[in-house]
């Protein structure tokens, strides 16, 4: 356990080094210049847009940095020779895979943290000054607490893409790595179409094969809730704690998946 | 490594450069767009094939091409060519309600730019009809929408009958305000006349929940009050006509005779216009209340 920490706290400093925490002041200047410049292009839906727009960039900033960033955990090692020397240590591989693992996920939650409060003081600010006739017609305040939902959704759907970078990562180059993360998690956006391609099709086979692989591919659409959040339409408690499980039991299998293919390695 | 002063010299040369060059560029005047060549233009006009391509991040593009539609409508409606195209105004809200289907602005607004008569507007209350009858078949109880489809059949269609079914249809809604049911009864026994009117302008403005709405019901009500107005002095006009045998020629001549004590103005504070020959009573030209509603275009 020790040396997981070891290792996922490096694996921290090392982003941190890398500048990685530059896209905070990206986001922040961002969602501060949006909300300056659109409240003139947008007939008065300003905090709609802004709502919309800091999720997103709370959801895009954090996916480059769960791709690029964890397509490199495992590779750079090897590159570096340096893996040589880890592994010559007191420590497994499932430990040096796992604090690497969970040093992104400490550096995504500290980056999604400072991003949510950015989107919040921006919000907060757009309701101070927002005059009380529109506010009263605002089905939800501008800090509404439930965008919080959104935002753990989006938490776990990139530690689950970060896990799966790891696994790409522990047999393949980055260039590939980052290919096939990415290609997971588009078709994992079109889950709901492997799903209805029976419907559309006379062949059963090809039927059962798009159903099989509905549910083998990661769903990712079921992570996000953005929509639902920012038109104050309730996200049932049971429905985040189901995708929750879901999300957390697919990061188990993903990074077990990572360790036997990582344990099978030969570095000799 | 120590960077060289002329090489920050240089950066800095070359960025005054880019901006001075840009400044030229822009003071150029525009290239002029061949015959045919449409300058509206979607690039993709499936709702569902934009739906797909955009993962997550629907709502963003939905933002997008609502501001889109906002600048196409603003900018057309602004524009001094003589031949205003909205062309894309139905398709770019179509898209963005398909993006954002519940995204009710899009639904109450886009179906105020859509059904404003040309040039004014698309002058397409068909297309506005039939966006805010998507916006119900997704949030079927929002009595707003509801409302709107009466409207548009009340104000620019003059149907009176289909604008109190679907006011009736608003009031059945469950959050909906209980003035809908009278508006629905006093639409469909005198639909069309000031009364109704400014029942459902006085409601529009009471609800509304952008600014430019407010203002346009403002602005109705303060053409209804100027039409009241003129009901009111052509009715001493004639009392003049009756007294003297013809009508007056200034309003010199009424307030001679005791009837005025002064100029009467408009709700805007422009005077009226007493037409000498006649004696009818207008509102002035110059008047930002100007055009009424009139027999072509009714009430």
């Amino acid at each position: 356990m020790r040396a997981i920490g070891y290792v996922a706290v490096n694996v921290f400093k090392e982003s941190v080094r890398d500048k990685v925490l530059y896209n905070l002041v990206a986001f922040a200047v961002l969602l501060m210049s949006a909300s300056y410049l659109i409240g003139e292009l947008t007939a008065g839906q300003d905090v709609k847009i802004i709502k919309d727009l800091g999720l997103a960039s709370i959801s895009v900033f954090g996916l480059l940095i769960a791709i690029f960033i964890g397509i490199g955990l495992v590779w750079k090692e090897v590159e570096k020779r340096s893996i040589y020397t880890l592994l010559a240590k007191p420590m497994r591989r499932q430990e040096f895979l796992l604090g690497k693992y969970l040093g992104l996920v400490l550096t995504l939650v500290i980056n999604v943290a400072v991003m949510t409060a950015a989107y919040y003081a921006v919000l907060a600010y757009m309701q101070a000054i927002s005059p009380p006739n529109l506010r009263a017609s605002w089905p939800v305040p501008a800090t509404d607490p439930a965008l919080l939902k959104a935002i753990a959704l989006v938490m776990l759907e990139l530690m689950l893409v970060t896990a799966i970078a790891l696994l790409f990562s522990t047999f393949s180059s980055p260039f590939l790595s980052a290919m096939l993360t990415t290609a997971v998690w588009v078709i994992g956006h079109f889950n709901q179409d492997l799903r209805d391609y029976g419907s559309t099709i006379s062949s059963p086979l090809a039927a059962a094969i798009a159903r099989g692989v509905y549910y083998v591919i990661p769903n990712f659409s079921a992570f996000d809730v953005k929509l639902q959040v920012v038109h104050a339409q309730t996200v049932p408690f049971g429905y985040i704690g189901l995708t929750t499980v879901y999300g957390l039991t697919y990061i188990a299998l993903v990074l077990l998946t990572a360790v036997i293919v990582f344990s099978k390695r030969d570095f000799k | 490594m120590k960077i060289h002063p002329a090489a920050w010299a240089a950066l800095v040369v070359l960025f005054a450069a880019v901006i001075g060059l840009q400044m030229l560029q822009a003071a150029q005047p525009p290239l002029a767009t061949p015959e045919g060549v449409a300058t509206n233009l979607l690039y993709v006009r499936s709702p569902q094939v934009l739906r797909r391509a955009t993962l997550s991040f629907h709502a963003l593009l939905a933002d997008i091409y609502w501001i889109r539609a906002v600048q196409h409508y603003g900018g057309t409606k602004l524009s001094k060519a003589p031949n205003k195209q909205y062309d894309v105004l139905y398709p770019l809200l179509d898209l963005t309600s398909s993006l954002d289907p519940y995204f009710d602005v899009v639904y109450k607004f886009g179906s105020v730019f859509l059904a404003e008569p040309y040039p004014a507007g698309a002058g397409r209350p068909d297309e506005a009809i039939a966006l805010l009858q998507k916006g119900l078949r997704t949030t079927p109880d929002k009595w707003e929408l509801a409302q709107g489809i009466g409207f548009v059949y009340y104000w620019w269609l003059a149907d009176y009958q289909n604008a109190a079914m679907w006011f009736n249809r608003a009031a059945d809604a469950p959050k909906a305000p209980n003035w809908l049911r009278p508006l629905a009864a006093v639409t469909l026994a005198e639909g069309g006349n000031r009364a109704s009117s400014r029942m459902l302008w006085t409601e529009i403005s009471r609800n509304a929940d952008a600014d430019w709405l407010r203002d346009q019901a403002s602005f109705r009500l303060k053409q209804l009050d100027a039409l009241d107005g003129i009901d009111f002095i052509q009715r001493i006009v004639d009392q003049y006509r009756a007294r003297t045998g013809a009508p007056p020629t200034s309003w010199d001549d009424m307030m001679r005779l005791g009837l005025l004590r002064g100029v009467p103005p408009d709700p805007t504070g422009v005077p009226f216009r007493l037409e000498p020959a006649t004696g009818k009573v207008t509102l002035d030209p110059s008047s930002s209340l100007n055009p009424l509603p009139s027999a072509e275009r009714p009430l």
